[in-house]
């Protein structure tokens, strides 16, 4: 019996799921200092337009580009007609606005597209089970891991190793003294909010195979990820990562034991971070 | 929240709550039939009467919701125009509305949850004056939306709900449940598993952490031990989950022979299709005892193929049951493209079954209509003859058990299952001293 090995290498899988779902939600707070509610419904329009381009073309790496395109494009129009006009306003108007957002998108597609859940199927490539070290585990799950990995490592390239994430984090201190160095701060935001969009739908299409891919899977979905950046650190890149993690080896390990807990220990988790460390395992104190 | 919603029905029903203890002892009596109740006669005095309708349309349950808004939709117009299957119950033939009255009603989205449910539903019986409410599709928003219609003395007839406690710790007298309850389900199913799969198997549950998803594994479980199968595990996930690969990888390290999957609606569909990327059903047969409305669509018939479960009506029953083809044709020609599921059935079929006892009652007045539905007399609908039990207010109806077909066997894209049985209702009722059912006061 490998239960244990096998709850921990599945807490890796789960935890790779669960950053790669959050990140576009912890870059927008931190880099933006914007809390979006929407993110979950950006997540659910990314896994429709995967599914569309997926049931016509048969081609997944198609379906993921198509959600990262088209989250995008979505991104920057409500960035443009809506988000930034609540950059400077309190944190609670951002939290109403992106919730009605979310609503009226959710509505939109179940217009389109009905309430009834779609079938996407794993890719034939990643369809097969894989043995590691003795341990059955799902081939998509691993290949998930993978490109988590990769999707990470290059939005961390994009955003601290070149000037976009430092013209950002300046046009949050002064956008005046920015603005007066000829740089254009309203476009970097709307690209950085547009790339955190993006994300989300890349999230969708990837959870696509796994989850149920209906108008309402992005709400569940966001309670998971607002559990992952608080363990992590609200706004930390690598936070969302650890936070991931730990969130993915705590509901894994302890349904080794005892299943009816599991959720129950995620919230205890969360609980003790928050009181222990109240920035987060990788937060850093006054940013939040 | 629960404690909150209780004190404020306590003290909104203040004064009916203390007349209902006093009047427990009293059975219904032929004095009651004039006495003012609940919404009667207030919201029978005007031309029509209002029926409130409650359908999770958002939420993990929504597509099933959706298919239960459509089939009452038409119902009231088959019922206010004295039409279609409607128009086959004796009591109704050639008459409009009912009582000389026409149905109006609204419909509320439950959002899957009981809290919204209970809030919508209090809408329609305290703004709207109901004079009836149905609806829901998880045992949890039903049970307590029952709760609610017993305090008010407002009569539910209950959507779709699986759980034994609907009828039986929770059952109420104003509530009245169509589905099979977990008992039947496990009765009719039990013993085409054994004989598919053979007499001494090992089984491990996956389970909804709620009502329906406990009631349904214990009942499986007890009959199926006793049939000579044992149990590994029954492993219980959280109302509602997206992500089950924690539980999935306890059942894909177990060595059951049988993976029994109790999970419901969009749980149900991912739940599965995530199960199957375990290498699960490769090794262990996949059994999914109440197959919700749209699962099969979610699935694919790959997977559904050879699998066993019940649904509470399917739409090849029109080969079977004349009022099953009218219900399939009217249904088609209202919503074009559209076959009904076993969502839609419900809702018509519990429609009609109020709408003819209030004819035969000759009134509105709950607890005489109550008692007509109590006196068990048939009514012929889409399954044939069906009646309620007076004891618990289960209604006896066949209880179908369905396998799935291969992809290449389907004849259209909604035809997904063989009928393997219709095993006859009184086979499968759990026995009256069982159920732990306590119906309430009348009054």
């Amino acid at each position: 019996m490998h239960l244990i090995e096998a709850q921990a290498l599945n807490g890796l899988a789960l935890g790779a799921i669960l950053a790669l779902v959050a990140l576009g939600l912890t870059i927008v707070f931190g880099l933006l200092g914007f809390v979006n509610f929407a993110h979950g419904a950006l997540l659910m329009v990314g896994a429709y337009a995967g599914w569309v381009v997926y049931t016509q073309t048969n081609n997944f790496f198609l379906a993921m580009l198509a959600a990262l395109v088209i989250t995008f494009i979505v991104g920057i129009v409500i960035e443009r007609v809506l988000i930034r006009l609540y950059y400077a306003r309190p944190k609670q108007d951002q939290i109403l606005v992106t919730y009605g957002l979310a609503i009226i998108l959710v509505e939109v597609v179940r217009a389109v597209f009905t309430g009834q859940t779609r079938l996407l199927s794993t890719p034939a490539w990643a369809s097969g089970i894989v043995n590691i070290a003795g341990i059955y585990y799902p081939q998509y799950r691993v290949a998930v891991i993978a490109i988590s990995a990769i999707t990470l490592t290059v939005i961390y390239l994009i955003l601290y190793r070149t000037r976009i994430g430092l013209i950002v984090r300046a046009g949050i201190d002064d956008v005046v003294i920015v603005n007066i160095l000829g740089i254009n701060v309203k476009r970097t935001f709307m690209l950085v909010f547009a790339l955190g969009a993006a994300i989300a739908g890349l999230a969708g299409i990837v959870d696509g195979p796994l989850l149920a891919v209906n108008p309402d899977m992005g709400t569940d979905i966001l309670v998971q990820c607002f559990v992952v950046i608080v363990i992590g650190g609200v706004g930390s890149f690598f936070g969302a990562i650890l936070g991931g993690i730990v969130a993915g080896e705590i509901v894994s390990l302890t349904t080794a034991f005892s299943p009816d807990y599991a959720s129950v220990m995620l919230y205890v988790a969360m609980a003790i971070v928050l009181i222990v460390r109240p920035q987060g395992l990788l937060g850093v104190e006054g940013r939040a | 929240m629960g404690v909150k919603r209780t004190d404020f029905l306590k003290t909104a029903l203040g004064a009916s709550a203390g007349l209902s203890v006093a009047a427990t002892a009293t059975p219904w009596s032929s004095a009651a039939a004039d006495e003012a109740i609940g919404n009667y006669p207030a919201g029978t005095s005007g031309p029509e009467v209002f029926v409130g309708l409650l359908c999770p349309t958002t939420g993990s349950y929504s597509a099933d919701g959706e298919d239960e808004r459509k089939g009452y939709i038409l119902a009231m117009e088959d019922l206010n125009a004295g039409t279609g299957v409607m128009g086959k119950i004796p009591s109704l033939a050639g008459k409009k509305g009912l009582l000389g009255k026409k149905v109006t009603y609204k419909i509320a989205d439950t959002e899957t949850k009981p809290d919204t449910a209970v809030q919508r539903a209090t809408e329609f019986i305290t703004q709207n004056k109901a004079i009836m409410i149905q609806g829901g599709v998880s045992s949890a928003e039903d049970i307590a939306m029952q709760k609610l219609a017993q305090q008010q003395k407002v009569l539910y007839m209950v959507g779709a709900s699986g759980s034994n406690d609907t009828t039986g710790k929770d059952c109420q007298r104003y509530g009245f449940r169509s589905q099979l309850d977990a008992y039947m389900v496990a009765k009719a199913l039990d013993p085409y598993l054994v004989k598919a799969y053979g007499p001494k198997k090992k089984m491990i549950f996956l389970t909804p952490d709620y009502s329906y998803g406990h009631s349904l594994t214990n009942s499986m479980r007890a009959d199926l031990e006793k049939l000579g199968w044992t149990t590994v595990a029954d492993v219980v996930a959280p109302f509602p989950t997206s992500d089950y690969s924690s539980y999935l990888t306890n059942i894909a390290n177990s060595d059951a022979d049988v993976f029994i999957n109790i999970e419901f609606g969009n749980d149900g569909i991912s739940s599965t299709k995530q199960a199957v990327q375990f290498g699960i059903t490769k090794k262990m047969k996949l059994v999914i005892p109440n197959i919700s409305t749209f699962l099969p669509d979610g699935l694919g018939p790959d997977i559904m193929q050879g699998v066993y479960g019940t649904q509470d009506w399917y739409y090849t029953f029109a080969d079977r049951y004349p009022l099953s083809k009218l219900f399939l044709e009217s249904f088609q020609k209202r919503f074009p493209g559209v076959i009904p599921r076993w969502t839609a059935h419900i809702a018509y079929a519990q429609t009609a079954i109020w709408a003819d006892a209030v004819t035969r009652a000759k009134t509105f007045n709950p607890p005489v209509v109550i008692k007509t539905l109590e006196e068990g007399k048939p009514i012929e609908l889409m399954l044939g003859k069906v009646y309620y039990r007076a004891g618990d207010h289960q209604q006896v109806r066949p209880c179908p058990v369905v396998r799935g077909k291969p992809g290449s066997a389907m004849k259209n894209k909604d035809d997904f299952f063989d009928v393997v049985a219709l095993v006859p209702g009184e086979q499968c009722m759990q026995p009256l001293e069982e159920t732990n059912c306590h119906l309430g006061s009348y009054t």
